[in-house]
This record gives C-alpha cells, sequence and structure tokens, in this order.
C-alpha cells in the first residue's frame, strides 16, 4: 500500500462536532456516548447517557436484537425516527469502532423540510459540505416559480371565460348560442322584419345520456345540428339555448302551414336512428311555433314564453308533435308574464 | 429579457409611483404592452425602451432607477421571495457575499431561462471587495448596487457599495465593509413562511 496514504485518521471530538454535526458515538451497552451538536437540537433533553433505541426507532434494520445489528446492514444503512411528537425521520451510516462501540452519523434525507420547522434548525445547524441548504433553497424556488405559473394560468383562464362570454358559438355543435339567438331577435324585431319562432326541446335524449354516456349525447347533439341546418335555410338563425333545447329563427316566413311543415320534416329528420359505437341512438323532438304577426307590437320574451308554451303542450300532447301557440286576442297590453 | 426582470421593473413602478405613472410609463414606451408576464419572454429592446420611457415620466436619470429597483426587490417586495432566496446564500452578509458568484448557477436552477451575468467577487484589502459582472445587460451594476445595499442592511451589515467601471459587458463594484454586526438586520428562518 502506498505509504503516502494513512490508514487511520485520529479525528478530535471537536472537529468530529464540526464535520459531522449528526454523528454519534454508541456503546456496545447501546447508550449513546456522545453526540453532536446538531442532533443535540433534534433531542432538547440530550441524548448522552440515554439508551439509542429509546430516542429512535430503527425501521432499518427493523428490531435489532444486539447494538452490532445496526452496523451489519448492508453498506451499513440505517432508517431511524425519532421518538418524539415529531417523527422525525433520519437516515445515515453505522461503522463499527473499537470495543464494540459504533459510530452513526445521520442525516434528514427528503424529510428536512418539515424537520427544520420541528426543531427550528438553522443553517449553522449543517455542515457547509452538506447540500441541504441549497435543497431547501431550491425547494422554495421551485415553490415560488410555481405560484408565478399558476398565476398566468389563472390570468389566461380569465381571458378564456371571458372570451367565451363574448362568443357567439356553441362549441359543442357550432351552432349559434343563447346570446346569438337573443342577439338575432332583437335584430330583427328592431328592423320590423316578419319571422316565425321555433322552440325545440329533443325527447328521449336524457335516456341517451343515461344508459350510453355523455360521449354518446355529445355525439346526438352534433348529429342534431346536423339535421336543422339541413332543414332551415342559410339565412335563418339556429341556436342551442341549452342541454338539449334549440330555438330558430326562421326568417320571413309566418304561414303556419309552412312552419308546421318545416318542423314535421324537422322531426322526422331528428327521428332517423343515430349510430354510436355499433348501438343506435333514437330521439325525437316536441315543437313549439309562434310567429311575429301574431302580435301588434311583437316582443323576444313574449315569443320566447309563447313558443315555449306551445312546445309543452307538444309534450303533453304525447311528444314528437308540432304545435302553433295559441295567443290570445288581448295582447295589445304589454306581456302578461315575464320569461324566467 | 425574461418576463421575470420586466414584470419586476413593472410592479416596481405601479407600486412605488402608482398605476397612473406605469400606464405611462407603458404607453410613453411606444413597446405596445400593458402587462408583463412573469414566464414569457421578451425581446431585450423593449426593456431599454420602458426604462428610456421611466426617466422622461419620472424625470429621474435611469442608474437612479435602476439602484431603487434593486433596493426595492429585496426591502420592499412582497412576497419577500427575492430576499429569501438571497438569504439562503449565507449566514452572514461576508458568506453572502461569496455566495454571489454561485448566483447565476442558483438562479439557473431555478428557472433555467433566466441568465444573469457571470459574478466574481475578490477580497482586494480586508473588508474591501470587488464584484466584477461580466457580460450583463447594460445598468445591471446599478440594479446590484441598490440590491448589494438592501442585503447588507437585510444581515445588519454596515457597507458602502459603489460602482467603479461601468463599459458594455463589463461593470465592476466596490463594496466596503465597515462592521457586520453593525444593527439587528431582519431576521431569516430556513422554513418557509406559510402562504
Amino acid at each position: 500500500m502506498n505509504a503516502m496514504i494513512p490508514d487511520a485518521v485520529l479525528l478530535p471530538a471537536k472537529a468530529c462536532d464540526r464535520l459531522m454535526p449528526m454523528h454519534m458515538i454508541v456503546a456496545a451497552s447501546g447508550h449513546i456516548l456522545h453526540a453532536g451538536p446538531t442532533l443535540q437540537k433534534l433531542v432538547p433533553a440530550g441524548l448522552q447517557g440515554k439508551r439509542l433505541l429509546e430516542l429512535f426507532e430503527s425501521r432499518r434494520p427493523r428490531s435489532p436484537e444486539r447494538i452490532e445489528d445496526l452496523a451489519a446492514t448492508p453498506g451499513g444503512r440505517l432508517r431511524f425516527v425519532l421518538r418524539d411528537g415529531s417523527r422525525t425521520q433520519l437516515m445515515g451510516l453505522a461503522l463499527p469502532l473499537n470495543k464494540g462501540r459504533l459510530f452513526i452519523n445521520l442525516s434528514f434525507g427528503i424529510s428536512v423540510v418539515d424537520a427544520i420547522a420541528h426543531h427550528a434548525l438553522t443553517a449553522a445547524d449543517f455542515a457547509p459540505t452538506d447540500p441541504t441548504i441549497e435543497m431547501l433553497y431550491l425547494v422554495e424556488a421551485k415553490a415560488a416559480v410555481m405560484a408565478e405559473s399558476q398565476k398566468l394560468n389563472e390570468r389566461l383562464k380569465e381571458a378564456k371565460r371571458e372570451a367565451e362570454a363574448q362568443a357567439l358559438t356553441d362549441t359543442l355543435t357550432g351552432l349559434g348560442n343563447r346570446r346569438a339567438m337573443d342577439e338575432a331577435l332583437a335584430r330583427q324585431l328592431a328592423r320590423g322584419e316578419s319571422f316565425g319562432l321555433m322552440h325545440l326541446d329533443l325527447d328521449y335524449f336524457k335516456d341517451v345520456n343515461d344508459t350510453l354516456g355523455h360521449a354518446a349525447g355529445d355525439h346526438v347533439l352534433t348529429e342534431v345540428a346536423k339535421v336543422l341546418r339541413e332543414v332551415t335555410r342559410a339565412q335563418d338563425v339556429v341556436a342551442r339555448v341549452g342541454g338539449d333545447e334549440f330555438v330558430l329563427l326562421i326568417r320571413g316566413v309566418v304561414a303556419s302551414e309552412v312552419l308546421m311543415d318545416l318542423g314535421r320534416r324537422l322531426i322526422a329528420g331528428l327521428e332517423r336512428p343515430i349510430a354510436w359505437q355499433r348501438r343506435h341512438c333514437r330521439i325525437s323532438g316536441s315543437i313549439g311555433i309562434t310567429t311575429t304577426d301574431r302580435y301588434p307590437r311583437p316582443d323576444a320574451d313574449r315569443m320566447l314564453w309563447d313558443a315555449d308554451e306551445a312546445l309543452y303542450a307538444s309534450k303533453r300532447g304525447g311528444r314528437a308533435t308540432v304545435t302553433m301557440a295559441e295567443v290570445p286576442a288581448a295582447i295589445g297590453r304589454a306581456s302578461r308574464r315575464k320569461r324566467g | 429579457m425574461h418576463g421575470l426582470i420586466n414584470r419586476s421593473i413593472q410592479v416596481f413602478l405601479t407600486e412605488t409611483y402608482g398605476e397612473r405613472a406605469w400606464l405611462a410609463v407603458a404607453r410613453g414606451s411606444g413597446a405596445e404592452i400593458a402587462d408583463f408576464e412573469s414566464m414569457q419572454s421578451y425581446d431585450d429592446a423593449v426593456t431599454g425602451m420602458i426604462l428610456a420611457a421611466a426617466e422622461r415620466v419620472l424625470q429621474k436619470p435611469r442608474a437612479r432607477i435602476l439602484e431603487d429597483i434593486g433596493t426595492w426587490l429585496i426591502a420592499k417586495r412582497q412576497p419577500d421571495t427575492v430576499r429569501r432566496l438571497l438569504r439562503f446564500g449565507g449566514v452572514d452578509f461576508v458568506e453572502f457575499l461569496y455566495s454571489l458568484d454561485d448566483l447565476p448557477g442558483r438562479v439557473r436552477l431555478a428557472v433555467n431561462d433566466l441568465d444573469l451575468p457571470a459574478m466574481e467577487l475578490e477580497e482586494h484589502a480586508p473588508f474591501t471587495y470587488t464584484l466584477t459582472l461580466r457580460g450583463g445587460p447594460p445598468g445591471f451594476g446599478q440594479v446590484l448596487q441598490g440590491l448589494l445595499q438592501a442585503m447588507a442592511d437585510d444581515y445588519g451589515a454596515l457597507a458602502v457599495i459603489e460602482q467603479t467601471a461601468a463599459r458594455p459587458g463589463l461593470e465592476v463594484l466596490r463594496i466596503q465593509l465597515f462592521q457586520t454586526d453593525y444593527a439587528l438586520g431582519r431576521g431569516f428562518q430556513l422554513q418557509a413562511p406559510a402562504s
């Protein structure tokens, strides 16, 4: 062996304390002879003279019978849990000294963040070679960066919500949404144009959702949107105003028979079976219709209300039917009821 | 320039001089940016445009504004993230000064696209140090001057920091340390405060 390399180094206890502030020397009897300054902080009542396994529960090796078993694990690796309220986890290394004594050096490992809070440790409690402080720095730096990213996410989400609120399209079907219909109604009425207003509510749609799931339901809704586009013209306005509710604004058409026929064709289209994963979904629809020419001064809320009433008459009448609104003669006054 | 730096300038101006001052700076800069995002990258020129506009709006020299930003980052900014992260550098001000050599590396560990100039601390005489910055954006030394002065206060040390050289890509600060335990300083615990 190279004579320049000493085979033993004698270190004074004070030097060991500075190099390894979490070390201890344990007698063959299991009593602690000496403990480094950081370990002393962990056990304020003192370690010297106490039995090692009364202060620390050994997880590796599990329940050692004799103190020398601690140094008999592969590589002398240890895992301890501090027997106090904190249950601080420690990892370490045990090496045999002479006279059956053990030299044990401990560290916190990954549990260091909790340990520091519990035992009020400071940077001075760690050896300068110990990267624990760097680890704490990283934990805190990463948390700060995450917080910034989260703020960005929040702002993006908010911007998306705003954009959606301003949007006029129902994202699932590509039809207009309630906002689009409200704007179209207001526009047509302001211009004094006549139109027919159809309110459609799907029948048996809930069964599809309940038995085949929401993906099937979504598929059915997009197929419904296709049917609605087929039976209407480009200048008409079609909107999805609720889960399975649609409103159609048929421009320039007020003739009952034309609208009733359109409604019946629509229902026939809806009743074509819709394929979904080798199954067929069967739905239908109930429709209520009103027209601008039924009112001296047509009003959007009033018309929607009446179309809705007619729709429920269709539902009561056994579904899959079309009903024209019955508008009482005395409607010259303002709307009796406000739509909720 | 990294968004964290631009965002800091924005928050500094907003908190110190008010929302209206910031809007005047943003509008006057011609950068067409009203709000900086921390986790985004911006053209280097944008930072210069913002600082030039801040000089005009606040009627203050740029060096002064930059130094104030450095001080504010440590002494005023809430939460005090920058102050806490820097305090991990050492238990006293001298150790902290020596940790500056590692600062660009530490910063990169946290935010890998945030590049700081290379820093080198040298002790010339007892308690007299120079800090050399290489390859930083112009004016970085002034920010650091304010920041180090505030860190000295934070540690309770009495120190005077001045800039002795400022050339493109090379800035030098001189740090004269009179007393390490001049005042109590602000405390620092390893454990992060509950947020």
